[in-house]
């Protein structure tokens, strides 16, 4: 038998036997993990309202993101992140919380090859492509309404 | 009451929006830097596009947590700074906006990496 | 010579034989087995690497001891591991006073090592050599995988590496187990892309190479009182079967799969253990006991291993997987 035909037919065979999740329970934690944290989110951003009254909303935002990336990063450090992430998986990695998990993961982790090769060359190896692809798309977006300005 | 309703599409959006994330984990066994890249992709894309706004009135935290918001911070700051700066702004409208996010991401990370051993999961 | 199969005139006998294992693996199914278990991951050292290294002196030192000769009887070493450039065995050589031999067959090193120092011992040319082969979850999982505190999900078909080490001292004197078979194994791909599930890259070089020492030693799976594979982990095993059964021959109760046996249900494992540690810790505790026992007579002791790396991963290459066969018997006079 031909080797790419074998390769396919093996891989079919292979994947019709690969154990499958019960997607029922994940999505369910999935959910309801990722709901409490936008909730927290907003409950942290409305508190900030209520004792800052001063505060514009946007800057409201911004702290109330850095609160949150500060409890992931702290969670991810104590160890206590990765075990969430294990039991909801996408509800700890969609939020920005995930986003502090994988660049702290990483400097942690990497930590025992030093200060400059071990936590600041790998803190984005996760990360990197998150904020390459943010650049790139929002310059993209910013030069479409660039040149809609100009015509406008 | 009204209150206890905001927060109840606070967490029916943000719960929905982290499922969809999970589907797509168990669909396609996709890495997590990848969920990380589509999300802050449809977020850029849902802000360009301007119903971003119309979701984040809605949906507040429900939105804006995920990494979605991140995106569409990106694009509003682009698109904002394109507008008050012209050219300039293409290059710095996105990491402007979003600045605080990336700092404290980094900050963070450096001081807990620092503080923190990891550890063997059990 | 036709034959991938060597049979060995002398039959090198295994006089001794260690396994240290970390915490987790220490509450698994072969608890009651193991020499030493650790009480924590880091084995009193700073990090995982060094752990590792700490690991193997360990190993080789008890098995050593255990087949009581002394330091200066030992001819070689023949070891490896998991990492790149094979660390842990190097750094863990400088400690020793005897020749050092790196190899290197993923996590069916164990069985490369114990061929290779079965085949010199037998031809006369060294006496007394040790093997050894480790492996640690949380150094495997950082250069094979993501950082231990990302927050991700295992996927169902993926295993758990195992933090062990096994060794063991191959004589041409002594008593103990011998060795008397070996068939090395080839490099088999059947296209295999996805890292999480080694079992499927690894089974198809398992079948072949077992299908090769069946045929050329004329026996069956009914001549063996234990078939262990290494790694193939559950999925793995159901494929092996599969791929046998194909081929006419039929696995029965004599079969089982170290990585399949190694962690109780509840320790979510999902499809078993892997790791080079893993059928090396068995083999030098569980199946090594029983043949002393002489309740087993006659082993087919199979690692298998899946010769990838991330960058090749990375590239779009898919897994090769390679499998050697040992055939150990218990001592006669």
């Amino acid at each position: 038998m031909d080797i790419k035909e074998r390769n396919k037919a093996y891989n079919k065979y292979v994947n019709a036997k690969i154990p499958k999740t019960r997607p029922w329970p994940t999505l369910f934690n999935s959910f309801w993990v990722g709901g409490l944290i936008c909730l927290l989110g907003q409950g942290i951003n409305d508190l900030i309202l209520y004792l800052f009254p001063n505060i514009s909303e946007g800057s409201a935002w911004a702290y109330t993101l850095i609160i949150l990336i500060f409890i992931a990063a702290l969670l991810t450090g104590i160890g206590v992140y990765d075990k969430i992430g294990r039991f909801a998986g996408g509800g700890t990695i969609v939020p920005i919380t995930g986003f502090s998990n994988s660049i702290t993961s990483p400097s942690v982790e990497f930590k025992s090859e030093g200060i400059v090769y071990g936590i600041c060359v790998k803190m984005f190896t996760i990360a990197g492509p998150v904020i390459v692809f943010g650049v790139l798309s929002s310059a993209l977006v910013g030069l479409i309404y660039y040149i809609i300005y100009l015509f406008a | 009451m009204e209150m206890f309703i905001d927060y109840l599409w606070v967490f029916i959006i943000g719960g929905l929006v982290c499922m969809i994330g999970e589907i797509l984990i168990i669909t396609t066994n996709i890495t997590s830097a990848r969920i990380l890249v589509t999300f802050v992709l449809v977020g850029v894309f849902l802000e360009a596009v301007g119903v971003f706004d119309y979701i984040s009135d809605f949906a507040g935290a429900g939105i804006n947590v995920p990494i979605i918001g991140f995106g569409a911070s990106l694009a509003k700051g682009a698109i904002g700074a394109v507008k008050s700066q012209g050219l300039l702004g293409i290059f710095t409208g996105g990491l402007t906006a979003t600045a605080g996010g990336i700092a404290a991401a980094i900050i963070f990370a450096f001081i807990f990496a620092l503080i923190f051993h990891s550890h063997t999961k059990k | 010579m036709k034959y991938d199969t060597v049979k060995f005139r002398h039959q090198p006998k295994i006089i001794g034989s260690y396994s240290i294992v970390g915490p987790k693996e220490g509450q698994g199914n072969f608890k009651d087995y193991f020499d030493y278990i650790m009480k924590n991951d880091l084995f009193g050292e700073k990090t995982f690497e060094k752990a590792e290294r700490k690991m193997i002196e360990t190993a080789i030192t008890g098995a050593i001891q255990k087949s009581k000769l002394g330091m200066k009887d030992i001819n070689l070493l023949v070891a490896g591991d998991l990492l790149n450039q094979i660390i842990s065995s190097s750094y863990a050589a400088r400690a020793f006073d005897f020749p050092y031999l790196g190899v290197y067959g993923a996590c069916s090193t164990m069985a490369e090592s114990i061929a290779v120092a079965s085949t010199l011992v037998d031809g006369g040319y060294f006496e007394n050599v040790v093997c050894c082969t480790a492996s640690h979850f949380s150094t495997a999982e950082r250069q094979y995988r993501f950082p231990l505190e990302l927050g991700n999900q295992r996927p169902p078909a993926s295993q758990w590496t195992v933090t062990g080490a096994g060794s063991c001292v191959i004589s041409q004197k002594g008593k103990g187990p011998r060795v008397t078979m070996v068939t090395f194994g080839k490099v088999i791909d059947w296209g295999i892309t996805d890292v999480n599930n080694m079992g499927a890259a690894m089974a198809p070089s398992c079948a072949q190479t077992m299908l090769s020492h069946f045929e050329n030693t004329k026996t069956t799976p009914d001549d063996y009182d234990l078939i262990a594979t290494g790694d193939l982990g559950k999925l793995g095993s159901e494929i092996l079967i599969d791929l046998l059964e194909d081929n006419g021959i039929k696995l029965g109760l004599n079969y089982s799969d170290c990585g399949q046996m190694y962690f109780r249900r509840d320790q979510n494992t999902l499809c078993g253990a892997s790791g080079c540690g893993c059928s090396a810790t068995v083999f030098n505790s569980y199946i090594m006991k029983k043949l002393q026992d002489g309740q087993y007579k006659r082993v087919l002791f199979m690692p298998t291993g899946a010769l990838l790396s991330t960058t090749a991963t990375q590239q779009g290459e898919s897994i090769p997987g390679v499998c050697h066969a040992i055939v150990i018997e218990a001592y006669e006079e």
